[in-house]
Formats: C-alpha cells, sequence, structure tokens
C-alpha cells in the first residue's frame, strides 16, 4: 500500500493566522534555541564536540522519559540527564578519544533506558515518541517558559566567558599557559550545553538536536571565517531553520521537526555550494 | 598604554638587575622515580638557554612548573624576583607549532589579539586600544600583510609567528619557548628565532626547549642538558663534547661536526619506558 501525503498534508494555509496565534509562544522559543544553538554551535564545532551533543541528548530523552514514567517534570527530566551526560563526558573525556569512547558507550545506554522507560508509560501512545522526534506543539505554556529562560541563561553564560572559551577552544595549551581556568571553563562550557541540548530535546526532538545545534555552525564556518561574523551567520541560521520550520509546519498538518532539520539542511546545501563556487572561481 | 615598543602594554614594572628567572634545588619526580634533583639555574635578562634531553627528560614539565601549571616535587621557582603563579603576564609561552584546522574562525589578527583579552572574562565589547596593541604586535612579528587573512589558511611558519605575537602581548621578561621550530622549514626555522633573538636583544630571558641546538647555535649563551637522570649546564663549547654528554647519559656518546652543524650521536631517543606519560616529545 502507498501512503496517501496530499500536498494540503505538506502546505495549505488555511486559518493560518489563528493557529499562529495558538502557538506564539512555540515560536519565541523556536525563535531563542535558534539563535542560542546556533552561537553554541560554532563552539560544539571548534572543540569537536558534536558526538558529544548526540550523548547528550540520548541521556536527556532518558531523564525526560523517567520522569514521564514516574511522574515528574518532563523538562526536569530532561535538564537533569543532560547535566548528567555533560558534565560526565566533560570530566572523563578531557581527550577526544576518551571522549568519543565514553559518548559511545553512554549514547546508546541512554536511549535504550528511555525506550524502556516509555514503553512503561501507560496511555497517550500517540505522543510516545515525541521527545526523540520533537513535540513543541505540545509542550505547555509554563514548560515553554522555562525553556526560554534556560536559552538565556545559556547565552548569558557564553557571553560573559566568550574570550577565554574561544581561547581554550582554539589552543588550550597556550590558554592554560596565559592563565585561562580552562578546566573551570571547560566544565561550565559542557554545563551550558547540557542545558540548550535539553531545550533542544523538547523542540526538535533527541535524535534531531544537531539540525541545531551543529549544522547552523557547520554551514557559517562554510562560508565565512571572521570571529564576529561565524557566530553572527550562525545564530541567524538557527534562527531561520527554527522559526521558518515552525512557520511553514503551521501550514501543513506533519510535525515541526522535519520541516526545521530540512531548512537547516537547505541552508547548510547553499552554504557548501557558495563554498564550492567561490573556490573555483578564485582557482580560474 | 604609552608605552610606544613593540607589543608594549605595561612598563615591566620589576628590578631588570636581577635575574628574570632563579630555579633553586628543583626536583621532579615521576611516580617514585626520581628524573632529577639539585637543578639551579638562573636566567639573566638578554640571556638565550637552550634545554636540550631525550624525550621523557622532563623538559616540558619543567616548563609547565615555571608557568605554575605543575608543582616539582621540590625546590623553587622564581620570576621576576616572584614566586611563579599560574597566569604570570611576565612569562610569555610560545608552543610547538600544529597547523590549524583550515575552516578555523579566526584572522590572523584574532588569533594575536588572544593574547591581548584571552582571558578576559565578560561581555566580549572591544576595549579602546586593544586594536592597536594587536597592531603593534603583528609589526612585531613582521604578520602584517597577512593580518586579516583567516589562520586556517596561512602557511605553518606564518602560523608560529602569530603564536608569538600573542605570548608577546604583555611584553614578558621571560619567554619559554616548547619546540617552536618544529615542522617548519629552514627559512621558517630563521625568521622565527630572529623574531626570538630581537626579543632577547630588547632583554628578555629565552628558555628554549628543542631536539636539535642547530638552528639557535649561534645564539645559544648557555645550555642545559638533561638526561639519565642527571644534567649539565654550560656554554655550547663546554657541554656539547664527546666526553661530557658520554658521562650524563652513562654511555658512549658523539659530538660531531658536518660543516657548521652539530650532531650528537648514540643518545638513547627517549627515557626509560615511561617516556611519553606527560606528553614531553622530542
Amino acid at each position: 500500500m502507498i501512503p496517501q501525503l496530499n500536498w494540503g498534508d505538506i502546505f495549505s494555509f488555511q486559518d493560518y493566522g489563528e493557529l499562529l496565534a495558538l502557538l506564539s509562544n512555540s515560536l519565541i522559543a523556536g525563535a531563542v534555541l535558534g539563535i542560542v544553538g546556533g552561537l553554541i554551535g560554532v563552539f560544539v564545532m571548534q572543540r569537536d564536540l558534536a558526538f558529544a551533543v548526540h550523548g547528550v541528548s540520548e541521556l536527556s530523552f532518558a531523564g525526560a522519559a523517567a520522569a514521564l514514567l514516574f511522574g515528574g517534570s518532563v523538562v526536569v527530566g530532561s535538564v537533569a540527564g543532560a547535566l548528567v551526560a555533560a558534565i560526565l563526558i566533560g570530566v572523563l573525556g578531557a581527550k577526544a578519544r576518551d571522549r568519543n569512547s565514553i559518548v559511545g558507550v553512554l549514547m546508546p545506554f541512554g536511549l535504550g533506558l528511555g525506550i524502556l522507560f516509555l514503553s512503561l508509560v501507560e496511555g497517550r501512545t500517540a505522543n510516545r515518541f515525541g521527545l526523540l522526534t520533537g513535540q513543541i506543539v505540545s509542550v505547555s505554556n509554563p514548560d515553554l517558559g522555562w525553556l526560554i529562560g534556560m536559552s538565556l541563561v545559556v547565552l548569558l553564560g557564553m557571553l560573559l566567558m566568550w574570550h577565554p572559551l574561544r581561547f581554550d577552544s582554539l589552543d588550550p595549551e597556550s590558554a592554560a599557559a596565559r592563565g585561562v581556568p580552562t578546566r573551570t571553563v571547560s566544565l561550565v562550557f559542557m554545563v551550558l550545553l547540557g542545558l540548550i541540548v535539553a531545550v533542544s530535546v523538547h523542540i526538535i526532538g533527541a535524535l534531531l538536536v544537531m539540525a541545531l545545534l551543529v549544522t547552523p555552525a557547520a554551514a557559517a564556518m562554510r562560508i565565512s571565517s571572521g570571529p564576529v561574523a561565524v557566530p553572527v551567520l550562525s545564530a541567524l541560521f538557527g534562527f531561520v531553520a527554527a522559526v521558518g520550520g515552525i512557520l511553514l509546519a503551521l501550514a501543513g498538518s506533519l510535525p515541526v521537526s522535519p520541516y526545521i532539520t530540512t531548512v537547516s539542511f537547505l541552508i547548510y546545501a547553499g552554504c557548501w555550494l557558495t563554498h564550492r563556487l567561490k573556490a573555483r572561481v578564485r582557482r580560474v | 598604554m604609552s608605552n610606544s615598543e613593540p607589543g608594549g602594554s605595561e612598563p615591566s614594572g620589576s628590578d631588570s638587575s636581577g635575574p628574570v628567572l632563579s630555579i633553586r634545588d628543583a626536583a621532579l619526580h615521576r611516580g617514585d622515580r626520581e628524573l632529577w634533583s639539585g637543578l639551579d639555574l638562573d636566567v639573566a635578562h638578554g640571556e638565550f638557554i637552550a634545554v636540550l634531553g631525550p624525550s621523557g627528560s622532563g623538559k616540558t614539565t619543567l616548563l609547565r612548573s615555571i608557568l605554575g601549571l605543575q608543582q616539582l616535587s621540590g625546590g623553587s621557582i622564581r620570576v621576576d624576583g616572584k614566586s611563579t603563579r599560574r597566569g604570570n603576564p611576565r612569562i610569555g609561552y610560545v608552543p610547538q607549532q600544529r597547523m590549524l584546522a583550515p575552516d578555523t574562525s579566526m584572522r590572523a589578527r584574532d588569533l594575536v589579539a588572544l593574547g591581548v583579552h584571552g582571558t578576559r572574562f565578560g561581555f566580549p565589547l572591544p576595549r579602546t586600544g586593544d586594536r592597536a596593541r594587536v597592531d603593534r604586535l603583528l609589526g612585531a612579528v613582521g604578520a602584517e600583510h597577512y593580518a586579516d587573512r583567516p589562520v586556517g589558511l596561512l602557511s605553518g611558519g606564518e602560523q608560529q609567528r602569530l603564536r608569538i605575537g600573542q605570548a608577546l602581548a604583555d611584553k614578558p621578561s621571560l619567554l619559554l619557548c616548547d619546540e617552536p621550530l618544529s615542522g617548519l622549514d629552514l627559512a621558517n626555522q630563521r625568521g622565527i628565532t630572529s623574531i626570538i633573538d630581537q626579543q632577547r636583544r630588547e632583554g628578555a630571558g629565552v628558555l628554549f626547549v628543542t631536539h636539535d641546538i642547530n638552528p639557535i647555535l649561534g645564539l645559544v649563551d648557555r645550555i642545559l642538558y638533561i638526561a639519565a637522570g642527571r644534567f649539565v649546564l654550560g656554554t655550547p663549547d663546554e657541554v656539547l663534547q664527546s666526553r661530557v654528554l658520554t658521562e650524563l647519559y652513562g654511555t658512549p656518546v658523539f659530538v660531531l661536526r658536518a660543516g657548521d652543524r652539530l650532531v650528537v650521536v648514540g643518545a638513547p631517543d627517549a627515557e626509560g619506558a615511561h617516556a611519553h606519560e606527560d606528553g614531553d616529545a622530542a
């Protein structure tokens, strides 16, 4: 049987205004996450933490699933799971090799644990896997407030240690020699990363967080190398992907996440092409 | 910020008569094994000292101790008359050359700027005077003409000049160089050593860890040669002799002259089985 998919499922702009009003808080959350995720992505790339982001998100998912099963707050559960993973990776995985093996061990464990918890949750089966693939539409308003607040905390933390963090991300040895408290900086960064991953899990789902925490920065780095231009472009790309994705999803009856990941991917593809064309022009 | 010297940010504010670096009775253990002990070393202003020895002999650890990043097993270290501490602006540190990733999101001047504001917490707002300081540093290492190019696209020699510029940000009175020439071609080795020598002539003491003495042989005042749990300290002519190194290593070692180059033959490459424990690669 061929699944039925009409264009109306993907795009339909009937009652768009009313839907927009209903989802305005989701939009704000998406916008803030897009910007902060884009910014932190620059450091994720520079510190070679893309794989770690994935590991943290799976443990965040496990924490949220545990909260769902045992009746706690899903947001608190996801934050707890993400922080445990982020701090573990930060403390034990200073070297890239150690880190990759720790993430490789944590990730399936977290995912498995989360699936176990979810399968024990009774009822509401339709939404059961929302944590994995995104469910921003079903996040309650108070929870959205928490997500926005956490994103702002991450933004503030990142800005306050911007220079030392950049120094440590580029050349930890010289940074330490010059007096940057590299251990503290790395650990605080992992905590910030844990928080923003937990936020992302609610908005686009544990399996897809990379679309907002890695792809925008990777795209920005394709087309620019300025110390201001790259973070600004990355934040802009994250914003466009998150907000654009939600706005497009409103016009259809499909989940939000595929729209966000597709926009994010298209931006990357565009930047990659631009980079290739520029390189070719330079060679000719 | 009225100092007009290249890279100068503040007057050195210390008496320039005493030694810039003073190490007393230093000892280093690794595990329960003693690497060496009883090391006394004074580095005067304007003095260039090379540190030689096989990997695992504790050269890098010595540098890290001076930087206050690691504790010696015994003894004391004073820089400009004051006990060593982490983040001492009197010390400039030049690391080994490693190629930066091509997509590193920084221009040449941003790498140098990390020396100026890289330890500054708080909102990353530009401060007046920062740019002029960075420009002076870029000039001091001859990097003006690629100041705005992405660092990832620069050659190893160009990147290494920028690292020196970064290290000179506070006009340090002591330069610690950890194999800064490795991986560079001859022309770049000359360029880098002449920048370091320029700093020495302006009064900085230089401690230069290397596995190849030849590129700096003409500049070196004294050599600290660490091997086999012992060390010798003296002028190049005193230290680089077959008899002296044979006694140091406790195994026959020959110092040969090939034109104006020196070759040490027969020296064991690494120190025992724990050679790479502290990442002290030669």
